[in-house]
């Protein structure tokens, strides 16, 4: 345990900017707001790589306490940030990839009104984010759990004159709620029982537990209630609906928070908690469960999408599903391997897809586009390899990771593996769907003339520039370096470094022997995996290219049953009649207009209407009339007389 | 020797007279009779306490009521005087404009 | 026990309250009044059994022989004539008549259960000057007057303002308006 005194500057930085931008970019010119926006999350990148480079395992973990917070009682919470192995990988993912992105939007936001604002949208969500990573305990992490919550919002609705971008925006705050109430009562329970919420006192606390029946149902209920939260926030069953929505973000958005960063925070607080939930099998069972069951049932709604944002965000809800089943077999840093992996490659998917919207005018039905990768080479060259990445062929990155994960759930149950690899495929087909409708065969959409206006549907585009164009260089420096990564990443895992390296963490179970000694075993899993993800291809390939007439005769002759998964399986319209309708009829009838209009303000003007009463009868009494006011005084004395002798004056 | 309290009695009874004829007549007039006969009740009672206690001070009390009675009888019948005038009734229920 | 003075005092009680009642049932004023003098002369008599022979003077003289005749002067005035039957009050009698008989049943009660039946006591007056006659009434007017010149002077000179004050008013209130008014006005006026 080392400190380490500039922690805390990583997220204050962006926070720092944000402000900047949100109270003075109105005023100030684009080239300001662009400075300022990058400069501060650039800074917390740099002096994110520079702990790295001067982490040490030995003196790790580094801790810094800036301010004192919470004194209540025996319970205390600070403003303290805590680094070690596990949220080194997580900063540099989130500071990388988060300052590739702002570089991104630089281009793909540059003739957009709310410019600043954007950039102080984003500036805000670094700072809540890197909250979240840093805290050392569980209601700091909360803060910027709520915080990437608050930030999300705010982006998915940046283009509020939108009605359809506000309702998304307000359902995936409202989703997210529901999975943040699970994750509170799981905090309460970790208070009542461990009277803190600093992670060291808490997993001491939790290894310091006997093991009786009483325990490991407490640690249950607790990681049942944080998967809970996780499930709303990485958009896991039931509460991913409002991933899919949240595409009516900007691109950038989605690429940052919706894919590299605020969806895995749940897969982070998983691995996080990992004590918890080592010491509660059946809570890991749920997660893994979990994990799975979304993997397979995102992937078959991805392959009837024709949005291109739309197949990556079920996309992500798919690898997602990868990382919790991970999480859920025990093995925490596959997941986080696959975490780091998929920021790469899905982060590089969505600037890609913008860099494609940008292309074809606003357009982001992929029916109407075709046989651009002679128009935008470089964005086709990137997707190309995103694409390889995510399908699991070596030696991109998503092969190291995916396989890891296949391989551990192998171990744990053949199940997980089986499941595990029919959604490999699928992710597979639909990843090369999206790509050979996008990039292979005919042009197919509507050309543009130099005044004319494309498809203005995201609220970007319409230059009106002709056929398709590649985005300027600024947009595709960060593709190209991603590219990259997306290449090189899955290195680190080879040989097991990377979990060695999360061992401290995550202790040495993971670091099975029979890992080593299971090497034939493992290669063998190995080729079966890549033999899955070409096969994918492979049918892509024929639907879409080869064969173009097929997949119209496909989808007809399975008929409802298509239907079905291409309304997503009707899940938003159930969610609509089960909980929506009967909530917002019970607020109309019953709390508005029963309570709000009949008991609250009725009681307030009966009220006054009581006083007008009262007061008009007591009027009666001044009469004029002699002879009643010599009748009440008469009365009145004979109760006076009446009081006074039973005082016993008249004694 | 009669008791302290048949007198009050007799005072009682008459005061109670007084009261229910201001309650129940409807001429101006007769309703100031009737505060005559409570001013007399009252001063019986004085002095009957003023024997019952040996002390003078009851009946100068008397005194002092009754001349406050002339006054107040001199006065009032004026007032009602000049009431006539202007309402020209007696009638005590058809004075009654100082109402709500 | 029965003595003259028991008697006396029922006499004169009876006369009085019979006067009153007689006040409350006649419907012309005057006969009221007339009830009125028989009342106050009834009480004369019993200030004369209690022993104030000037009070009792000073009753007959000043209220039956003065205030009542102005009573029966303004009945005459004003040409007040039997009573009329008008919507009365609800509460008057409603809540009045309850009101006095309970107040006055209350007293009566409080009254009997205290003082009992002990008759007056005898002994020495206060506030006298004892002349050495026995047989004199305690309530003679020298036995008042020293009263009303030494202990009750200021009560008795602010009496006398009270007077003036009571003789002004009552000429300007029933004196007539300065303009001609109209008939019956006029004619009540002369």
């Amino acid at each position: 345990m080392t400190q380490n005194p500039y922690l805390w500057l990583i997220p204050v930085l962006p926070l720092a900017g944000a402000a900047i931008n949100g109270f003075f970019g109105q005023r100030s010119s684009k080239t300001a707001v662009t400075t300022v926006a990058l400069a501060f999350p650039g800074l917390s990148f740099l002096l994110a790589l520079w702990i790295a480079l001067g982490f040490s395992s030995s003196a790790a973990p580094y801790y810094f306490n800036l301010a004192h917070w919470v004194r209540s009682g025996s319970f205390s919470a600070d403003f303290a940030f805590y680094l070690d192995q596990l949220s080194l990988v997580m900063l540099l993912v989130v500071t990388g990839v988060g300052f590739l992105i702002h570089i991104y939007s630089i281009g793909y936001m540059a003739e957009d009104p709310g410019y600043y604002r954007f950039f102080s949208y984003l500036n805000l969500f670094m700072f809540f984010m890197l909250t979240l990573v840093l805290a050392n305990n569980y209601l700091l992490m909360f803060i910027g759990w709520e915080g990437v919550g608050l930030a999300s919002y705010l982006l998915i609705g940046f283009w509020f004159t939108k009605d359809s971008a506000a309702s998304a925006g307000k359902k995936a705050f409202i989703v997210n709620r529901i999975g943040d109430f699970g994750f509170l009562i799981g905090l309460f329970l970790l208070i009542q029982n461990f009277k803190s919420l600093d992670f060291r006192e808490v997993f001491e606390g939790v290894t310091k537990l006997p093991a009786n029946p009483t325990t490991e149902g407490l640690l249950t209920a607790v990681g049942i209630l944080l998967m809970v939260g996780a499930c709303g926030k990485s958009a896991q069953i039931p509460l991913y609906v409002w991933l899919p929505d949240a595409m009516e973000g900007p691109t950038p958005v989605s690429a940052l928070i919706h894919a590299a960063t605020m969806v895995t925070a749940g897969v982070y607080m998983v691995a996080r908690s990992h004590v918890i939930f080592e010491r509660a099998p059946i809570a890991l069972t749920v997660v893994a469960i979990i994990g799975t069951l979304t993997a397979l049932f995102a992937a078959t709604i991805g392959i009837t999408q024709t949005d291109i944002k739309k197949v990556l965000a079920y996309s992500t809800v798919s690898q997602l599903g990868y990382m919790f089943m991970a999480c859920g077999v025990g093995a925490f840093s596959a997941g986080i391997f696959h975490l780091m992996t998929h920021a790469f490659f899905k982060g590089l998917l969505f600037l890609a897809a913008g860099s494609v919207i940008h292309a074809v005018g606003g357009e982001q039905d992929m029916r109407k586009m075709g046989g651009l990768r002679s128009y935008i080479p470089v964005t086709f060259f990137t997707m190309l390899i995103a694409t390889l990445a995510i399908a699991g062929i070596w030696p991109f990155a998503g092969f190291w990771s995916k396989d890891e994960i296949l391989w551990k759930a192998y171990q744990a149950n053949w199940v997980y593996w089986l499941i595990g690899l029919i959604t490999a495929f699928i992710t597979s087909f639909y990843m090369f769907r999206l790509v050979f409708m996008t990039f292979w065969g005919d042009y197919r959409g509507i050309q543009v003339d130099k005044h004319g206006q494309a498809h203005a549907a995201q609220g970007h585009g319409g230059h009106g520039h002709g056929e398709p164009h590649e985005s300027p260089m600024v947009m595709l420096a960060p593709l190209m370096i991603l590219a990259v990564l997306s290449f090189i990443g899955g290195f680190v895992g080879y040989h097991n470094l990377f979990e060695h390296f999360l061992a401290p963490v995550f202790g040495s179970t993971e670091a099975a022997p029979a890992a080593e000694s299971g090497g034939n075993t493992e290669l063998v899993f190995q080729l079966i995996s890549v033999t899955v993800a070409i096969l994918g291809a492979i049918l892509a390939w024929i639907l879409y290219v080869s064969k173009p007439y097929l997949p119209q005769k496909i989808s007809d002759s399975l008929g409802s049953f298509y239907e079905a998964v291409l309304n997503k399986y009707y899940v938003d319209e159930l969610y609509a009649t089960l909980f929506v309708k009967p909530l917002v009829d019970g607020s109309t009838r019953i709390l508005w207009q029963g309570v709000d209009r009949k008991v609250i303000d009725d009681s307030v003007n009966e009220a006054a209407d009581g006083a007008r009463h009262v007061s008009d009868n007591v009027r009666q009494m001044q009469s004029g009339n002699l002879r009643s006011y010599a009748g009440w005084i008469a009365a009145g004395s004979a109760l006076m007389i009446a009081y006074m002798i039973w005082l016993g004056v008249g004694r | 020797m009669v008791p302290l309290s048949y007198y009050l009695v007799l005072s009682g009874i008459l005061f109670a007279c007084g009261v229910t004829g201001f309650l129940i007549k409807r001429n101006i007039i007769s309703i100031f009779m009737s505060i005559e006969l409570m001013l007399n009740g009252v001063n019986l009672s004085f002095v009957a306490f003023a024997a019952h206690w040996h002390a003078l001070a009851g009946q100068v009390f008397v005194f002092f009521v009754m001349v406050v009675a002339a006054a107040e009888a001199a006065v009032g019948l004026a007032i009602i005087i000049a009431v006539y005038r202007t309402r020209e009734t007696l009638n005590v229920d058809q004075v009654n404009l100082l109402k709500l | 026990m029965i003595s003259v003075h028991l008697i006396l005092f029922l006499v004169f009680g009876a006369v009085a309250v019979a006067g009153a009642v007689n006040l409350l049932a006649q419907r012309h004023p005057i006969n009221s009044a007339l009830s009125l003098i028989a009342v106050m002369a009834a009480l004369a008599g019993e200030y004369l059994l209690l022993g104030a022979e000037f009070v009792a003077a000073v009753q007959v003289i000043v209220y039956a022989g003065a205030v009542m005749v102005l009573f029966v002067f303004t009945i005459m005035l004003l040409n007040a004539g039997v009573e009329e039957h008008t919507k009365g009050s609800h509460v008057a009698s409603l809540f009045g008549i309850p009101g006095v008989l309970l107040g006055s049943i209350l007293i009566a009660w409080a009254v009997l259960r205290n003082s009992g039946t002990e008759a007056v006591a005898a002994g020495p007056w206060i506030n006298t000057v004892s002349n050495g006659r026995p047989q004199d009434l305690p309530g003679s007017p020298e036995t008042i007057g020293p009263l009303l010149f030494h202990e009750f002077l200021l009560p008795f000179e602010i009496t006398s303002v009270l007077i003036l004050i009571a003789i002004m008013g009552a000429v300007v209130l029933a004196s007539k308006p300065p303009s001609t008014s109209s008939g019956p006005a006029k004619e009540a006026g002369n």
